[in-house]
């Protein structure tokens, strides 16, 4: 199996181990699109979705092995915000991370948050999440 | 059981196809003896052979089938059951098909043998002909004996070989076996117009030799002599009977091997099929009923070995015809001459446009009620209606069956009218294939039934008949773009248009539901800038746009990116060639020349795109939307300022092209070519739009297509001016932009819209939607509107601070791209798994 399939069993851990790292300003994210972040050599893929929400999840597309995911188009389906890849479209649910063209997929998310002053955006890692 | 056919035309070619698709046990043994060199082309199409160098072979049998070519069939030893070949072999038979087609008929007249006399049948043939023009050189005589349907193509042919090009017909009028005397009248105007000069009603009376000994001059009757270094007998045919004379076969008077409707001699291990075959008392010239006839026999051959019943029979083809002569419609169909005798009782209802050069005759039983036949020219649009309602009741008066679309109510065609007839299909076949084998589009349809696969004319009726038939079995024919929209792009884009709508947000408020996704996003974004609301890169629009025309460049497989400069028709100077080798090399770029003549720089990094950007534009490129569903290039070949064939300067209208479309946003890419003369270097025929210089101006090629689905491009107009050329294009451009699908190229837009290539003309150049000046505003505004989205985005920080690798570490490169070299250039390494991974999981 590829390293791919591994990264895909991968979810998140329960918050309580969560180290918080600051990645940008809430500003800084342009609605409905997408930024990367570098956190703890994680390439961590944040999106701010049109109603203000914030998600997070990993960079790497499990498609086309390329660190493409914060590129790629927001929307909605059925009511679940998504993200569409840039390389081959398959689009995956924000909220959990799983591919709602091919559900044995699914990219690993992360915990996400505004600052307690709310103009910076900080996101969680696990020891989990190390690569 | 061994089957010998003789003659591989497109008669033994169908033949030996239909035995080899019902033998599945493969119990025949089939051999097929050709006289031609090469093994069964596609002779319908003979001419694109010479215009455009087409491939015209048709698809191999197998190896189970035995093709001999380049030796002709001899002697049939009926006796023996044995044919014997020129070079002297000898092949028993248990059947034996008679597939020898026809020979051009020569009339009998002093010089017909001079050197530089021709025939047109065979590639062979054409490939003399063209020998023979080069030699002459462009501006040399050449003359057409016969101005029926395959001279008139011979003509056109001879004129694109640089002949001044005229057309001799013995008969008062052109095409007189499908036209009447006014149809005739109008064709030779709009043919004259294009440049061919026409003698009807003069017989020939001799070809003359200059002092070479190589004709020189065509003689008539009355007296006119013709300068030709160039002469194609176009007069006929005569059926190539002579095997079955040899051995006892009945023939008719005029020739032709006497058959019964199923094909058989009186011989019954001999058949003959095709263009040399006499059935029902006549020698058919089309490839339709050709083909009808090879099925006849597969029948009935294959009962011989299956124990079927094998009763098909040959039934009188319809003989309605319809093509374009040089960007001219003729169509006739039915019976047009039915009211030529007065005591017939039928009518005759005309209607003439000399300025448009439309020419319109209907024939009517004498109650007006039903449609007995019609000639059609200029305008050939109602064909497919009208032709489907030969025999039966007019919906309306004649007048407005000549004037209103007669849009054929569907459900009233019996099904026994035969929609396709180059294929022979009925409306119940095609009903049938949608109801009880549930094919569910036209492409599915035409898959299986063969309609509309041979000259396409009949296309719209059958789509006409699948969605109607769709829509009866209660089949939503659904049109919405995705769960966000119920409408077409279509739809959408007028919706956006007339409301005056400007952001994603409004519209979907509006007229959707949810937030989009990543297929009505980017159709709205382009659809907001075709109608020229502001940068691709502004404000909410750039949340729409797909992640090419976010970074404005092309991502590449390992998440980097590919900039491509604009280079308008490939001309460039060795300074700026220079600039970008040195921007390649400092940022160590992958390069690659592309099909559309231009440079590609591949292995940038999101953050290097607009350092790259800015050495690029201050060397004066702008950005060439290689990522944009948008204009990409405007190819050409070197045109008349260097080459010796050429007859315009292809270089400075395809610049003046590329300048006036670049960044114009559309349903998918648009791709164009000029070429300088009829050689075609440039291939504009296989572009969305291509033009071909012509000695009086240009000609204008639409729809065409390279890539997945090849398809040449129509001709949509020829020898235009520089400003027609351009406001035709125009008007096309923005027609297509309003009205095709999400990601669908000219050319199936084209295929989908009804009335074809016609309807487009009306449109564009008759007005007859009345839309013109709106399509031509719309491009003023794009024309006046464009700006380099990459100087732009340079100026603006906001729009730059997008292109960094992390939010958080602007500077750092992506640790996981990676590259080795090959070849002394840089090549992607992939990290991670890919696709093919996954897949196989
Ligand atoms: C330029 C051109 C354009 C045309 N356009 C159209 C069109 O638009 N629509 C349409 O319906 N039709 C068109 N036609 C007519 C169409 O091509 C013919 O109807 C069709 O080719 C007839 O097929 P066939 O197999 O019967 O005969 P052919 O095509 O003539 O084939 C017969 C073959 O048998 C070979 N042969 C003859 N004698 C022997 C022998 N003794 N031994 C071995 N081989 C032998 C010949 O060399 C030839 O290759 C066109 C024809 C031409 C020339
Ligand atoms: S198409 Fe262009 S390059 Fe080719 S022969 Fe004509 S002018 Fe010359």
């Amino acid at each position: 199996m590829t390293m791919t399939t591994q990264t895909m069993t991968a979810a998140p851990a329960a918050p309580p181990e969560v180290r918080w790292t600051d990645v940008c300003g809430y500003a800084d994210l342009l609605p409905e699109r997408g930024a990367c972040a570098m956190v703890d050599g994680v390439q961590v893929a944040v999106f701010r979705a049109f109603d203000g929400r914030l998600y997070a999840v990993s960079n790497l597309d499990p498609f086309s092995g390329a660190h493409v995911m914060s590129r790629g188009i927001l929307g909605t389906r059925a009511g679940a915000p998504t993200v569409a890849s840039p390389m081959y479209k398959q689009v995956f649910d924000l909220r959990t991370g799983v591919c709602l063209d091919e559900p044995d997929v699914a990219l690993p998310t992360f915990p996400i948050r505004r600052s307690a002053a709310g103009d910076r955006v900080e996101v969680g890692l696990t020891d989990g999440h190390r690569e | 059981m061994h089957v010998v056919v003789v003659g591989h035309g497109p008669a033994g070619h169908r033949l030996v196809a239909a035995l080899r698709a019902g033998d599945a046990a493969g119990a025949l043994r089939i051999t097929v003896v050709g006289e031609e060199a090469r093994p069964a082309y596609d002779r319908v199409a003979l001419t694109s052979y010479l215009t455009e160098g087409a491939d015209l072979g048709l698809p191999g049998h197998g190896a189970e089938v035995e093709v001999v070519a380049g030796d002709p069939v001899t002697a049939v030893d009926r006796a023996g059951r044995a044919v014997r070949t020129a070079a002297g072999r000898v092949i028993g038979y248990d059947a034996l098909v008679l597939a020898t087609g026809s020979a051009p008929f020569v009339p009998p007249v002093p010089g017909r043998d001079l050197p530089g006399a021709f025939v047109y049948r065979t590639v062979d043939d054409l490939d003399a002909i063209r020998a023979a023009c080069e030699r002459a050189g462009a501006g040399a005589g050449g003359v057409v004996v016969g101005g029926g349907l395959l001279g008139l193509e011979a003509a056109r042919a001879l004129q694109g070989l640089g002949l001044e090009t005229r057309v001799v017909e013995v008969a008062p009028w052109l095409m007189p076996r499908q036209l009447d005397e006014g149809g005739g009248a109008m064709l030779r105007r709009r043919i004259e117009e294009l440049g061919l000069a026409v003698h009807a009603g003069t017989p020939l009376a001799a070809l003359e030799a200059g002092a070479d000994g190589a004709l020189a001059r065509v003689a008539l009757a009355d007296g006119s002599v013709l300068p030709a270094a160039v002469a194609v007998f176009s007069a006929g045919v005569r059926p190539r009977d002579e095997l079955a004379r040899g051995c006892g076969l009945a023939v008719g008077e005029r020739g032709g091997i006497v058959v019964d409707d199923g094909c058989r001699t009186a011989d019954e291990a001999v058949f003959a099929i095709g263009e040399c075959a006499l059935v029902g008392g006549r020698v058919h010239g089309l490839v339709a009923p050709c083909f009808s006839m090879a099925e006849v026999v597969a029948d009935a051959l294959l009962a011989r070995v299956s124990g079927g019943a094998g009763g098909a029979r040959f039934e009188a083809p319809d003989s309605s015809t319809k093509l374009k002569l040089m960007g001219v419609d003729v169509a006739s169909f039915g019976d047009p001459f039915a009211d030529a005798d007065p005591a017939g009782g039928a009518l005759g209802v005309t209607y003439t446009d000399p300025v448009a050069g439309v020419y319109k005759r209907l024939v009517v039983s004498d109650d007006a009620r039903t449609l007995l036949g019609g000639v059609l020219v200029g305008d050939a649009s109602a064909y497919p209606a009208l032709r489907a309602r030969v025999g039966a009741a007019l919906p309306g008066t004649p007048e407005q069956a000549l004037f209103g679309d007669v849009e054929a109510a569907d459900g009233e065609l019996p099904d026994a009218t035969v929609i396709c007839s180059c294929n022979n299909v009925a409306a119940g076949r095609i009903r049938a294939a949608v109801r009880d084998e549930g094919l569910a589009d036209l492409a599915a349809v035409k898959g299986c039934t063969r309609a509309g696969t041979t000259c396409g004319s009949c296309v719209p009726l059958v789509k006409k008949l699948v969605d109607a038939e769709l829509t009866a079995a209660g089949v939503e024919v659904s049109r919405a773009l995705c769960e966000h929209f119920e409408h077409s792009r279509a739809e959408l884009f007028d919706i956006v248009r007339v409301r005056g709508i400007t952001t994603f947000t409004r519209l979907i408020e509006e007229h959707g539901r949810g937030r989009g996704c990543d297929i009505c996003k980017p159709v709205v974004a382009s659809i907001l800038a075709s109608l020229g609301h502001g940068h691709v890169l502004d404000g909410e629009q750039a949340a729409l746009q797909d992640t090419n025309d976010h970074f404005l460049a092309n991502i590449q497989r390992n998440g980097t990116y590919s900039v491509v400069p604009r280079i308008p028709g490939g001309e460039i100077t060795p300074e700026r060639l220079i600039v970008i080798g040195e921007v390649a090399r400092d940022f160590g770029l992958y390069t690659k020349i592309t099909g559309g003549q231009r440079i590609d720089l591949f292995g940038a990094r999101v953050e290097q795109l607009p350092e790259i950007w800015r050495r690029l534009v201050e060397a004066g490129f702008e950005s060439g939307h290689a990522y944009g569903k948008s204009l990409r290039t405007v190819k050409s070949c070197v045109g008349s300022t260097w080459c010796r064939y050429g007859v315009q300067d292809s270089v400075a209208m395809a610049i003046r092209l590329e300048l006036r479309y670049r960044g114009l946003r559309s349903p998918h890419k648009l791709k164009a070519a000029v070429s300088g003369c009829a050689r075609e270097c440039a291939e504009a025929q296989g572009k969305d739009f291509g033009v071909i210089a012509t000695e009086k101006g240009w000609n204008l090629y639409l729809a065409g297509n390279g890539g997945m689905r090849p398809r040449h491009a129509d001709l949509f107009a020829a020898d235009l001016t520089e400003e027609e050329l351009v406001r035709y294009i125009d008007r096309f451009l923005m027609f297509y932009i309003r009205t095709a699908d999400r990601l669908q190229r000219t050319a199936s837009w084209l295929e989908g819209l009804d009335g074809g290539i016609g309807y487009l003309r009306e449109v564009v150049v008759d007005d007859r939607l009345g839309l013109c000046a709106e399509l031509d505003a719309a491009m003023e505004r794009h024309v006046a509107g464009y700006s380099d989205e990459w100087r732009d985005t340079l100026e603006d920080p906001g729009k730059l601070a997008r292109f960094v690798s992390f939010v958080n570490a602007p500077g750092t490169p992506d640790p996981s791209i990676v590259f080795e070299s090959e070849r002394d250039q840089i090549k992607p390494v992939l990290v991670a798994g890919s696709r093919l991974e996954v897949a196989a999981r």
